[in-house]
Order: structure tokens, then sequence, then C-alpha cells
């Protein structure tokens, strides 16, 4: 099994326009991602997100109308208190295709495998049972 | 996989995992092999004020309840974290897997509401 990658598929009962548009649209990206976006998505650029103290920065890598959205971010967990731009970055992939009733949406988010051991430990910061427990000590003494 | 081995890890194997880290030295010798490892018995010595000897019986300790593993390289023992540094990754991905599941279910709520 891959370290380095999480891949989902899903039918929507809607047109790819439509899907396309949820996607694409900084404004409808927000609505669902539960992020307010402080510019629209292009190419190149780089776009602010955020929720409450939480910040991400969104670099949109490559955009094809109706059939592909990419952009580069930094991956869970998005602790406001640290500076991550020294990291490596997670691509995150948006692929639509037509399907039986729908669109099919494909996303993938790859490059695990570059983010430090220790990042994705503190992703178990909010998980005080079992292992938690455990990574959560290992944690102090790491950082 | 990854999750009924880490229930059977939270059960029966527990106890003796957590008495192995119920101590500061072998706490910091598995975040300095989280974070740089594998490394050698000299190396994870460095700077502990710890006898080689001590840390030696310190990293038999964690690999006797499987946290980490040695590997001969020369003349030296190299340890590294074991599997549960691939359960963390694993585990890791399936949060994140579950965040984009979250997320995919509200972009399915939000484009297919509308009709």
């Amino acid at each position: 099994m891959s370290t380095d990658r999480i891949e989902k598929r899903v039918v929507l009962r809607a047109p790819r326009s439509r899907v396309w548009r949820a996607i694409s649209d900084a404004k409808e990206f927000g609505t669902w991602f539960r992020i307010s976006l402080d510019g629209p998505f292009a190419a190149g650029k780089t776009v602010r997100g955020s929720h409450g103290s939480f910040k991400v920065d969104i670099q949109v890598e490559r955009i094809e109308p109706e059939r592909y959205f990419s952009y580069r971010w930094h991956p869970y967990p998005k602790d406001p208190a640290v500076d991550y731009s020294a990291e490596p970055m997670t691509l995150v992939e948006f692929t639509l295709e037509e399907a039986e009733g729908g669109t099919a949406l494909t996303i993938v988010e790859s490059g695990f495998d570059r983010v430090p051991l220790a990042r994705r430990a503190e992703a178990f910061r909010m998980n005080t049972e079992g292992w938690g427990g455990q990574i959560k000590n290992l944690e102090r003494y790491v950082s | 996989m990854s999750h009924s081995r880490s229930a059977a890890l939270q059960a029966n194997d527990a106890v003796p995992v957590f008495t192995a880290l119920a101590d500061a030295t072998r706490l910091r010798l598995l975040g300095r092999l989280s974070v740089d490892g594998p490394l050698s018995i000299a190396r994870l010595s460095e700077g502990t004020g710890v006898t080689r000897q001590a840390i030696t019986r310190h990293l038999d300790a964690l690999g006797r309840v499987g946290l980490v593993r040695d590997a001969r390289r020369g003349r030296e023992r190299v340890f590294s974290l074991d599997a549960k540094r691939l359960d963390m990754a694993r585990q890791y991905l399936d949060r994140v897997a579950a965040q984009w599941d979250a997320a995919a279910a509200r972009l399915k709520a939000f484009v297919e509401g509308e009709d």
C-alpha cells in the first residue's frame, strides 16, 4: 500500500459544467470546502484560504476547463502556529469525466512521502487514545 | 489492515509498549530515530550524557516491543523505527483521506442539491 498518495473517486449527479464550476470557482470551492479564499483561481497564482485562525496557501498549478484542476499546498495538519513554508507541499488533482448519470470526479493528493514524519505524527494531536497518546509524548521530545 | 493491527496494539499489546516508553531517554531515542534515523549506537549516544552500553540496553528494550529494529552495518549496529513508522504514515493517510471523504460528500451535496 502506498503511503505517498490518496485517491478518491465519486460520481456526482450533476453535469460536468456544474461540477467544474464548483471546483474551479474559488467562491464555490470555498463554500463546500469550508474555507474563504482571497481571490480567484488562476494557473501559477497563489490564493490564500482561511477558516478562523486556520490559514492555507493554495498554489494553483494547472487548469484545463471542465477536465482538470490542480494545486499544491501544505497538507494536514495545518497548525496556524507553525511556519510550513520550507516544507515540501503535496499536489492535489481534481479530474472530471463523463459518467453514467452525471460526472465522475477523481481527487488525488500525492507527495506525502516527502512530508516529514514528525509533521505527519502531529495529525495525532487530536487523538488522545491509544497510539495517539504515545505519539503525542514522542512529539514533545522531537520538537 | 493497519487498523486491526493498531486495534490489537491498543488492547493487549499496549502495556509492554507503554512500559518500554516510560523513560525519557527512550522517548528521546525514538524522537531522534523518527527524524534522523536510521542511526548507529555511536550517533545515538552523542550528546546524551549516557553511556553507549546504557543506550544499547534502552534500544534493546525498544526492540523487544517492536518499536525499533537493528541491522548490522560493518561492525556497527544501526537502529531504525520499526513497522510503527509505516503504521503512523498509513494512519496519517487514513486521516487525510477521511478529510477528503467529508469534503467530497459536501461537494456532492453542493452540486446535487440545486436541481
